[in-house]
């Protein structure tokens, strides 16, 4: 294989990890927020052991994110030395922000927050909590800002093949921005209501029947139903935006090949590059019309408007995109159901979580990981969507990558692939066995012998 | 953005200190963590629970330095910033799996079944001696002007020794003030044992610079200048006299005074950190690319350091308050 191509995989192999982490703490860092404030509130013990839970597995995806991102930094340097040359103008002081504003933020009072409830007054610990959430937030705000910049750019002139910034604000709040950052918030909170339903589930099912539990795995639930309607609005509005900007990207999420009006809504294909047309179409006649133009007869681009005359093709390829688009939907419509039926089982008569059936609770351990799922295919379908270009209209990716042998690509590949997947499963597996450790009420830092001449120690843990 | 002259001069001057200092502070900073890591197999199994303890809460915003630079350099200087990433591809994959490995195991030590702990303080240790050992190699690679020759590449090997045993040291006299009794005395003789590496660093470096280029050569040993800079090499000379004499008779009654080898370390740092630069100065690629070639655009460079100038004072300030509240001896890290 080409440096190019390997260079995609590594780049998407390593934002694809980096992203899993992030997707919880940008959340979960507001979700612990309300746990502490609730318990300042009412000073009632069970919000203290929801937190005291919750705020270990943010550590450990914090830490994930943090390793991650800085791989993800060096990258830019290591593969894609000519995306900075080129509109490093742009993306530097956006990078740079990025990292004066929140990783600092982030990074200073994480310590604080983890470490500090013992040693710092109250106020300061939740001050501390407030300021990493806020600062996950910036870190959020400021890099969607550069990827929407990449998707919908302007604000800037070429000199000389190189971008110069005139307006900021213009390449701040770029047309994709908005939304792009909303349904990312949103998704982000998503994936952490399912997470803490599922691992609240699996706890209530081994018989960890603890208030803390209670409290943790109601708060999900409601959240995730009151929100997934709205994150299905925002990625509605999302999709039009896109229709506006990058056409062709839309009209390859619709596998829609023909310019027409009145088209149909595809639910599965398999769409055939060479002979430009899909197979096997299952559809609802005008639906898709309706959802992108608000009009049952309403005119969509097709793929074939972006073949130019002697047959370049300027759009993404078809099949990824099309599909990561339904897989992430899919999910969305299945989180949908899943939090509504919980949620209406859970008010019933005020039954609270004994009025979860055993299937329900298993079905919430089987959606743990549901929004990792939505999030990692939609961000597919939005950079696949992309392609050829880097930076819509402005460079492609191929311009971009270094001239690094192929071998030395392939290898740090490789020793990514490995060692992703090893933390994956650690990390999936530490959370369940942490949870079980707290079902069976035992403390939740394993505790060490004591050699000799050591200092007995007064404090317990927890 | 006229006020002090020509911004295409003064902004990359600028950038390129910043770079500096945040470089600077990194090596001192993640040193002591690293340093910390590298030193792991040789405590027992509840030092290691301490020596975690006193690193704790301040790695990761340690780490966040070397993004800074990194940052500042892919900001400032994006030529040279590719130039320097590609050319050290090798020992930059190695390093990121070793920060990747080292800064989860922190986390998966105290959390993993306890089976586990021994797989992951072992890799604790195995990722800080990726990172120490590659970000060794990568100095004296680009102190060699970054050719990959058999002889360069000898070089880079022994720098890698160097530092590494540097951050051992400098690790050591972390350990040194934030612990006491039985630790600390083990620590002070790691402490004894690692300073070699830091002496030869330098020295190797020192050595080896000024006969690599000889523009460099020139700005040491020419005529005035010789004089001026003769401070620099007996100062650091005094320093490391002191940090012996004084490690013979820690740990000090009353346990006072015990970040004082630590401090005296990073003063070490700090001269020949100094040094470096003005070998260096003024190329961010040795011998081929100067930061005034490499810099982005003036305007761009004029917006990042209005934020700067804000963001690095409040940064300094609760950095300094992160260190106050986690002031004193180390014991157990508790998450609540
Ligand atoms: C929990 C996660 C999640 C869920 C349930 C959904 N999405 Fe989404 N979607 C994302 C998480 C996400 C994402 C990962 O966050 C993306 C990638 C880039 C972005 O801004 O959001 C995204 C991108 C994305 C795009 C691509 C925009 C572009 O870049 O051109 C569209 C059109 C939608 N979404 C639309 C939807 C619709 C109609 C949904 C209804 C069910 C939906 N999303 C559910
Ligand atoms: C917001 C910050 C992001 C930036 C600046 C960014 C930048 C880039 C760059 C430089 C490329 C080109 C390299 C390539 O073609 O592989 C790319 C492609 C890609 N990115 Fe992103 N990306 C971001 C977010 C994400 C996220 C969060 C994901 C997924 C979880 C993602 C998934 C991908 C994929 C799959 C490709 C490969 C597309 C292809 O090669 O066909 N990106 N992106
Ligand atoms: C090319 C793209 C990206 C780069 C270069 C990058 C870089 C980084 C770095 C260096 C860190 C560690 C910060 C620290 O030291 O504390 C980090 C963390 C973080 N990143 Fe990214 N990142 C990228 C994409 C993304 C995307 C797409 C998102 C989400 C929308 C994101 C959100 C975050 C957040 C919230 C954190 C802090 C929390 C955590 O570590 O989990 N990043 N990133």
């Amino acid at each position: 294989m080409e440096t190019l191509l390997l260079s995609r995989i590594q780049f998407a192999a390593n934002i694809s990890f980096h992203i899993l982490f992030p997707t919880i703490t940008i959340a979960l860092g507001w979700v612990l927020l309300f746990f502490k404030i609730q318990y300042n509130r009412t000073k009632q013990e069970r919000w203290m052991e929801a937190y005291r839970f919750w705020v270990k597995i943010f550590a450990l995806s914090f830490a994930m994110g943090v390793v991650s991102g800085i791989t993800m930094s060096f990258q830019f340097g290591t593969n894609w030395p000519g995306f900075m040359e080129k509109v490093g103008n742009i993306a530097g002081p956006l990078l740079a922000y990025e990292i004066m504003t929140a990783f600092f933020l982030e990074a200073v009072f994480l310590g604080i927050m983890l470490f500090g409830f013992s040693r710092v007054p109250n106020w300061l610990h939740t001050g501390a909590t407030f300021l990493v959430a806020f600062g996950t937030m910036m870190s959020a705000f400021w890099i969607i800002v550069l990827n929407s910049w990449m998707h919908t750019p302007q604000g800037f002139e070429m000199i000389d093949g190189v971008a110069h910034a005139t307006d900021w604000s213009a390449i701040i709040f770029n047309p994709s921005m908005p939304y792009r950052f909303a349904h990312m918030v949103l998704a982000s909170f998503l994936t952490v209501s399912f997470l803490i339903a599922g691992v609240s589930a699996f706890r209530w099912l081994i018989g960890g029947r603890t208030e803390g539990v209670r409290v943790a795995l109601k708060t999900a639930v409601f959240g995730a139903a009151l929100l997934i309607p709205v994150q299905i609005l925002v990625g509605d509005l999302h999709g039009l935006n896109t229709k506006e900007y990058q056409p062709a990207k839309v009209a390859a999420m619709e596998g829609n090949w023909e310019t027409d009006t009145g088209v149909p809504l595809i639910l599965f294909a398999i769409p055939d590059e060479e002979a430009r047309e899909n197979h096997f179409e299952i559809g609802i006649p005008n639906l898709a019309s309706f959802i992108l133009t608000h009009d049952w007869n309403g005119e969509v681009q097709g793929l074939n408007d972006f073949v130019t005359e002697d047959g370049e093709v300027l759009h993404p390829r078809v099949a990824p995109v099309f599909w990561s688009f339904r897989v992430m939907v899919g999910t969305g419509l299945l989180m949908l159901l899943v939090s509504w039926t919980a949620s209406y089982m859970i008010l019933r008569r005020k039954r609270g979580v004994e009025g979860l059936p055993k299937p329900m609770l298993y079905g919430l351990v089987g959606m743990s990981f549901s929004g990792w799922l939505a999030t990692l295919a939609g961000w597919y379908t939005t950079e696949i969507g992309r392609q050829p270009w880097l930076v819509q209209g402005v460079m492609t990716t191929k311009e971009a990558v270094a001239d690094v042998p192929a071998p030395m690509v392939l290898s740090s590949l490789i020793a990514y692939l490995v060692v992703y997947a090893v933390l994956l499963v650690a990390y999936i597996y530490v959370i369940f066995f942490l949870a079980r450790r707290m079902s069976r009420g035992e403390p939740i830092e394993p505790r060490t012998r004591q050699s000799e001449g050591a200092i007995p120690r007064a404090v317990p843990a927890e | 953005m006229y006020y002090f002259g020509d911004p295409e001069i003064w902004l990359p001057f600028v950038f390129a200190a910043l770079m500096g200092a945040s470089i600077l502070i990194y090596v001192v900073l993640d040193g002591f963590d690293l340093g910390v890591g590298v030193l792991f197999p040789f405590a027992e199994e509840d030092e290691k629970d301490r020596m975690i303890a006193s690193i704790g809460p301040f790695w990761d915003a340690n780490e966040t330095w070397l993004v800074l630079a990194i940052g500042l350099m892919l900001v400032a200087f994006p030529a040279a910033h590719g130039e320097i990433l590609t050319a050290l591809y090798l020992p930059v994959t190695i390093m990121l799996i070793g920060l990747i490995l080292r800064g989860v195991a922190f986390e998966f030590r105290a959390k993993a079944p306890a089976p586990h702990k021994r797989a992951w303080n072992n890799a604790f240790f195995t990722g800080s001696l990726m990172t120490s050992l590659s970000q060794g190699f990568m100095l004296g690679m680009y102190v060699m002007g970054l050719e990959w020759t058999w002889w360069n590449t000898g070089f880079a090997v022994l720098t890698a020794v160097f530092l590494t045993v540097g951050y051992s040291f400098i690790g050591a006299t972390w350990v040194i003030h934030k612990t006491d009794e039985h630790l600390q005395r083990k620590a002070v003789d790691w402490a004894k044992g690692g300073i070699w590496g830091l002496v030869l660093g330098i020295g190797a470096i020192s050595l080896a610079t000024p006969f690599v280029s000889t523009r460099i050569f020139d700005k040491w040993f020419s005529w005035p200048e010789a004089l001026y800079l003769s401070p620099l090499p007996i100062l650091s000379g005094l320093l490391v006299l002191w940090l012996w004499s004084m490690l013979r008779k820690m740990p000090f009654e009353g346990d006072k005074r015990s970040w004082l080898p630590f401090a005296v370390a990073t003063a070490l740092w700090i001269l020949a950190f100094g040094g470096m630069a003005y070998s260096f100065y003024p190329y961010v690629v040795p011998d081929q690319l100067t930061i005034y070639e490499a810099a982005s655009a003036p305007e761009s460079l004029f917006i990042i350091l209005i934020g700067t100038c804000i963001v690095l004072p409040t940064i300094m300030g609760y950095t300094i308050l992160a260190y106050t509240i986690f002031r004193g001896k180390a014991t157990e890290l508790r998450y609540d």
